[in-house]
């Protein structure tokens, strides 16, 4: 934690931290004990005046079966692009990580998608799925299935979660090859002597000696489908057709800039708070205790 | 190579082939949309085949933008983008690398105080204060200014853990050696410390600059000025316009050149991208 060797007290080291204090102050405590505060008041119409109401916004989302259906839409979200990102990559790590040669090149072309911005990718698979023009509607028309995500609430649904789990394939697709990659070769080398082919290896021993690596990707997948996917849903679909696609994070936009209940969006805001908490605490259990069956 | 089976490495290379190539369509779509001209792009069945237009688009996009009210030259936005991109990188790097000296090299009061308030806004991406943090930056009057965009973003927890790692792992006898040599703390941090974190601030200015560069609640927020606007945002706003007049060239072209900056870093600074990812999710 500390150096066993340090520099003499002095007001230097006050000096050094203030910037990133100060920062912190004014743009996380403040507004998140704002948030916690306007969680608490209920706003008239105008936004004239405010009352102090206690709990009551807190009670009303929970009595809100709009705001348990965002509750049970995200989960669903979540689980498919952390289940169709993790599974893809694992495939494809599991195959890079043979071709011991050519590893390096196909790392290179499968990592960028990270850099892609969400809402860009939301409009590239926006662009291929448009009912009129899209080249996969074209395809899918030519079977004779009718596209059209802007009134099937399903289909707006596959279409976020197909472009949520593209952009997060390259980066599970990175953790999962440094995991296997990490494994000795000895071991793999002994199982192939004693006979077990390629398949039986990778569920006897790659697998679950990647385990630590798969629940991180777990943690960090859901965090991602949770928080970082505003742009991809702002794009494609904007919570539509009829609230189809509206997760919480986008809730918590729409009413708060959209529908200017100040008090219902902090509420929100505040859940999530609690969710992100939660969250980083079984992050941080997970790792310390490094998830070993082995 | 364990043993020799060509069949399972020839299917392998087949499934990293099919996902490479299911990895790049959106992209190849995308180039092929912004080198055809308007015409063309609004008749069914789209072209799978580049055209021969991706100059003339370019320049269009650059110089004028898309169809209508949202026409704005291009190079604007990507120029604000830049500019916030950078801003948020070395802000960052430079806040943290500060506060971590201070954690780790000094004994003080309130020093684990201060961690602790460092620590816990891991926990709190500013997508879940959003409307609050808006608040805060509009009364301090720093809406619509590269310091609303970039300021509220730069304080992060985890930059300043990785310095602190980094930091933990450099030989005590260094700072023995150079207090005998009679340095104090700001020689010792900027001729010993910083260029032995060189690699560690490289790497993590790649992430950040992706980070930055990506952002996209945030500026759509606090930017009105469409001076100010960023590439990234301002794709957002001729889809919307797309629904009346399709300029979808124009739009793939700027999703080219929004995603350029961030996919050339990645691409060409593939080691350092790992390290930074590896080393940031410690």
């Amino acid at each position: 934690m500390l150096k066993r060797v340090h520099f003499k007290p002095s007001y230097l080291p006050y000096l050094l931290v203030t910037p990133q204090i100060i920062v912190t102050l004014v743009f996380f405590f403040w507004p998140a004990s704002q948030a916690l505060y306007q969680s608490l008041l209920v706003e008239d119409a105008f936004g004239l005046s405010s009352k102090f109401v206690w709990f009551e916004n807190f009670e009303d989302l929970f009595s809100d079966d709009l705001y348990f259906g965002a509750f049970k839409r995200t989960a669903f979200f979540s689980f498919m692009v952390a289940a169709s990102s993790m599974s893809i990559a694992l495939v494809l790590a599991g195959m890079a990580d043979r071709v011991v040669k050519a590893t390096l090149a196909y790392r290179t072309m499968l990592i960028w998608p990270y850099a892609v911005a969400p809402v860009i990718a939301g409009a590239l698979w926006l662009f291929m799925f448009d009912p009129t023009l899209g080249i996969i509607a074209y395809v899918l028309d030519a079977f004779g299935y009718d596209w059209n995500h802007k009134l099937n609430g399903g289909e707006a649904m596959f279409l976020v979660i197909v472009a949520a789990a593209w952009k997060q394939v390259s980066y599970n697709f990175l953790f999962f090859l440094a995991a296997m990659q990490s494994i000795p070769k000895s071991l793999i080398e002994a199982a192939a002597i004693d006979g077990a082919g390629p398949a039986r290896r990778f569920w006897t021993i790659i697998f679950p000696l990647i385990t630590p690596t798969t629940f991180f990707l777990l943690v960090v997948n859901i965090v991602y489908a949770f928080f970082d996917t505003f742009g991809i849903i702002h794009a494609i679909t904007q919570g539509g057709p009829a609230k189809a696609t509206e997760i919480l994070v986008y809730k918590v936009f729409n009413d708060g800039f959209i529908g200017l209940d100040l008090g219902g969006s902090a509420a929100q805001s505040v859940i999530l708070m609690f969710i992100v908490i939660v969250i980083t605490v079984i992050q941080f259990r997970f790792i310390e205790k490094k998830v070993e069956y082995q | 190579m364990i043993e020799n089976r060509p069949m399972v490495t020839v299917f392998s290379h087949v499934v990293l082939i099919l996902g490479v190539l299911l990895v790049a369509f959106p992209i190849w779509i995308t180039f092929v949309a912004a080198s055809h001209d308007a015409i063309r792009v609004t008749q069914v069945p789209l072209p799978l085949w580049p055209g021969d237009q991706f100059f003339i688009n370019l320049k269009a996009t650059l110089m004028k933008g898309g169809n209508g009210a949202a026409g704005r030259p291009i190079g604007l936005m990507l120029m604000n983008s830049l500019v916030m991109a950078m801003m948020i990188s070395v802000g960052k790097i430079a806040v943290s690398l500060l506060s971590a000296f201070a954690i780790v090299y000094f004994r003080f009061p309130f020093r684990m105080g201060f961690f602790w308030m460092i620590f816990i806004t891991l926990m709190l991406p500013v997508e879940v204060r959003i409307l609050p943090t808006y608040e805060v930056v509009a009364q301090l009057g720093m809406l619509d200014t590269y310091w609303g965009l970039s300021i509220p973003l730069i304080a992060s927890a985890t930059a300043t853990f990785m310095f602190r790692q980094t930091f933990l792992t450099v030989p005590d006898e260094l700072l023995e050696a150079a207090r005998i040599d009679g340095a104090g703390p700001m020689r010792f941090f900027f001729d010993i410390l910083l260029p032995m974190s060189r690699t560690n601030i490289a790497a993590l200015f790649v992430i950040l600059f992706i980070y930055g560069w990506n952002q996209y609640l945030w500026p759509l927020l606090i930017t009105t000025d469409q001076s100010m606007y960023t590439v990234v945002m301002g794709i957002k706003e001729m889809l919307e316009d797309a629904e009346q007049t399709p300029a979808w060239h124009i739009i793939m072209m700027t999703s080219l050149l929004a995603m350029l900056p961030p996919v050339m870093v990645v691409i060409f600074m593939q080691n350092l991208f790992v390290k930074g990812l590896t080393d940031t999710e410690k």
